[in-house]
């Protein structure tokens, strides 16, 4: 993020293309004919109530029924994010309002959130004008703002449960909850990066740090966690973390990112995959660089899939390759699930890791044309 | 020959200085290993600045008089679709076509593309000349793998995998792959800035499995060049082919009758690095080492001659045995010989100190089944020099012929 777009699309405000989530106070199912379409979640299915609709917007209202926290999408052709709700927890009902012109989709839970969810493949059909360059432009940065504040409120809700359980003296639920907060705060990285100082606060290495800066933030509870094992002086650091989090979710939010940023931003955090978690340099404590490496192939493929519709009319070609490379990737990656999550770094041979990095230079080569293509 | 590789696109350099280039005239007939026995140079060859043509009846860099610096590069493919590999070598022919040419890797060049998008060239060869650089590709046995691209029909019986030989000690993970790429050229930043090219154009198809610099050429060529000296100071591969001798029709190239009509004008590429226990042999008394080679160190003579290209006499005495001329040489192996194109190599030094040095061996040939295998075996098991040297990589590939003009690629005959 060193450069700044010379594109003036900060003020094309695209109306109506928003979706908002929002929490039902009351945990009951959405019933019929209030115009909402009910999801019924669990831990193994996803069924979703109508999967015919006219263009318009919609809601969905998402129940929980399983065990597992889990998630709702609704995706448009790339994997797009035309809406999503984060952080369901068991027993609870969210809905997602979202307004989708006449195409095809797909809706997605994903219990435990990982993976490719379980999908159903949704239609619109009805009117829907096309939309023009700049109006695919503009509607690009919504989207990818939409993702940003879908995963701030998560990152906020994960760094909360985190570091209560760093300063409650938990250590093994604080080990837990480690790679689970830092997952939101990954995939939207570049945005962090933009506050300069509030970065390294949040996330730098001990190793990384200039003269005169403290070490804290996520590094110095994984030392302490992992390394020292003696959180019972850790609380201040806690406190601050969540604090910085809590600043930097609010200046992300207001913050609208250019295309030319978001191409940017997915290359970026693909070479934070290639630089920095393929070594084993981030989690160097906790060794759990894979969980970073999936969140920010996540947040890559969500940014460029952000841009998907001015890529479809401008360099197909290009868009197909990357929907092959990301998959490839994703594949390479899937060898090493454990559980809910992925084995630790330390796990994996020199042969894994040569074939996640051939997996990367093959994604990273396509993804750092995505930028030509947007200003072309 | 066309020169179509001159055409169009971006030069790294706008001018070439016509007065650094000595010996004009001489790279041109090099690629088809036409000589003009009047011209004799002092150095004969491309010079520092010239383009060597990347198009003709063979590839270039085999009997191109041998360039000073070397890049090799092995790749193993990872795409599964034979349309991808297609792609891939199309695309490297254009790259290697504009690079050979003294250009940019791609057609927008280091600094002409937009602004916001990554270069299509890395740059680092901005205001080099072509420094004879030449790019010869070779296809290992894995492509010819049955199911995996349909080409195990087309498998040459003299491509098999080099098999164990006396005393080697090879390392797995710096041996064999899919493709190779020799880059050879008078300025090393020119053939790294080659190799790291195609391996960008190829992410996602291949990947980089062994690469190795060498920083000297060990080898001539050509009957016009020098006989340059190995890191154990002598010089080597006196009496090996030249492209000037009749016999690269029998032992170079690939013929129309040998079984796979797309290898003809080809040639099969073996490699070997050999590292040498450099400070044992420094510590080898003169006569010892003369005795080991069967050659003087100063002029290269053999043992009992005087001048360098003089016969060796294998029947005297001068000769021991196990002279590493008497078991390499022709006459032991039913007139066998190789056109080695080695390169001297120091990659750092190893945790005990010591230099980390020896010879990439490259020798080109028309069946290394009659050729290098029966040769090595002999010497891997007589030759008094394998206390100073060990085998420590091995790689064998298919070196198609020439890309005839701007329409062919590498590779064409076999995908064809």
């Amino acid at each position: 993020m060193k450069r700044l777009t010379v594109l003036g699309l900060a003020a094309l405000v695209a109306a109506g293309t928003g979706a908002l989530a929002g929490c039902t106070s009351e945990d009951k199912p959405a019933a019929k004919g209030d115009g909402k379409i009910a999801i019924a979640a669990t831990d193994t299915e996803c069924k979703v109530a109508k999967l015919d609709l006219a263009a318009g917007t919609h809601t969905f209202a998402v129940k929980n029924a399983g065990k597992k926290v889990t998630e709702f999408y609704v995706f448009a052709t790339g994997d797009r994010v035309v809406g999503e709700v984060e952080n369901i927890a068991p027993g609870l009902t969210r809905d997602l309002i979202v307004e989708l012109p006449a195409g095809t989709y797909e809706t997605a839970c994903k219990p435990g959130m990982i993976g490719k969810g379980i999908r159903s493949s949704l239609k619109v059909s009805g009117e829907s004008k096309p939309l023009t360059n700049d109006a695919k432009l503009a509607a690009a940065t919504e989207s990818y703002q939409r993702y940003v504040k879908s995963q701030t409120a998560a990152l906020i809700d994960k760094t909360t449960e985190f570091v209560t359980a760093v300063k409650a003296g938990d250590a093994e639920k604080a080990k837990a909850l480690f790679p689970v907060a830092r997952t939101y705060w990954e995939r939207i990285e570049p945005v962090a990066e933009i506050f300069g100082d509030l970065d390294p606060a949040i996330d730098g290495r001990e190793d990384s740090l200039e003269p005169g800066q403290e070490f804290t933030g996520f590094h110095k509870l994984e030392k302490d966690l992992w390394e020292t094992k003696d959180i019972s002086k850790s609380g201040p650091t806690a406190d601050k973390l969540l604090a910085d989090v809590k600043l930097i979710v609010e200046k992300a939010n207001s913050e609208k990112l250019s295309p030319l940023q978001l191409a940017n931003g997915a290359k970026e955090l693909l070479d934070e995959v290639a630089t920095g978690k393929i070594t084993g340099e981030e989690d160097r404590y906790s060794h759990t660089d894979l969980w970073d490496f999936a969140a920010n192939l996540e947040g890559s493929k969500a940014a460029i899939a952000a841009l998907r519709p001015v890529l479809d009319e401008k360099d197909p070609v290009l868009a197909k390759t990357l929907d092959e490379q990301f998959a490839a990737a994703q594949a390479e990656l899937d060898k090493h699930r454990k559980g809910d999550g992925w084995k630790f770094h330390n796990e994996l041979s020199q042969a894994d890791l040569k074939a996640l990095s051939d997996a990367i230079n093959a994604l990273g080569e396509p993804v750092s044309k995505v930028a030509g293509v947007v200003v072309k | 020959m066309t020169d179509e590789a001159s055409k169009g696109g971006t030069s790294r350099r706008a001018l070439l200085g016509a007065g650094a280039a000595g010996v004009a005239g001489v790279a041109a007939g090099v690629a088809g290993a036409q000589f003009l026995g009047e011209t004799k140079p002092a150095a004969a060859g491309p010079s520092i600045d010239q383009a060597v043509p990347f198009y003709g009846e063979h590839q270039a860099g085999i009997v191109t008089p041998a360039q000073d610096r070397l890049h090799f590069a092995a790749f193993d493919v990872t795409t599964k679709k034979r349309e991808d590999v297609i792609w891939l070598l199309k695309e490297w022919t254009k790259a290697a076509a504009r690079m050979t040419a003294g250009r940019d890797a791609g057609p927008l060049g280091a600094t002409g593309g937009r602004g916001e998008a990554p270069p299509d060239d890395t740059g680092e060869a901005l205001g080099l000349p072509a420094s004879g650089l030449t790019l010869t590709i070779g296809f290992g046995p894995g492509m010819f793998a049955e199911g995996r691209f349909g080409l195990a029909g087309r498998k040459p019986a003299a491509l098999e995998d080099i098999p164990h030989l006396p005393g080697d000690a090879i390392d797995a993970a710096i041996s064999g792959g899919d493709i190779c790429v020799q880059a050879c050229a008078y300025d090393p930043q020119v053939a790294v800035h080659a190799i790291r090219n195609l391996a960008r154009i190829g992410f996602g198809k291949v990947t980089m499995r062994w690469s190795q610099l060498g920083f000297g050429r060990t080898s001539s060529t050509s009957r016009e060049q020098e006989t340059p000296r190995n890191l154990m100071g002598f010089k080597d591969g006196t009496r090996n082919l030249k492209a000037e001798d009749k016999a690269v029709s029998t032992q170079l190239w690939a013929q129309p009758g040998d079984g796979q009509a797309w290898m003809a004008g080809g040639s099969y590429v073996v490699t070997r690095k050999i590292r040498m226990h450099i400070e044992t042999w420094d510590r080898t008394s003169l006569d010892e080492q003369e005795q080991i080679m069967g050659r003087h160190k100063g002029n290269g003579a053999p043992l009992g001659q005087k001048e360098e290209f003089d016969e060796p006499d294998l029947k005297k005495e001068d000769i021991a045995v196990e002279a590493h001329i008497r078991l390499a040489h022709p006459d032991s192996h039913g007139g066998a010989m190789l056109l080695r194109r080695g390169y001297n190599y120091v990659d750092g030094s190893d945790k005990l100190g010591r230099l980390d040095a020896g010879l990439f061996f490259i020798a080109y040939q028309r069946d290394p089944r009659k050729q290098f295998v029966p040769i090595q075996r002999a010497l891997g098991q007589k030759d008094v020099l394998n206390e100073y040297i060990k085998h420590v990589s091995s790689a064998v590939f298919a070196c198609p012929p020439g890309v005839k003009d701007d329409k062919g690629y590498w590779g064409e005959g076999l995908f064809a």
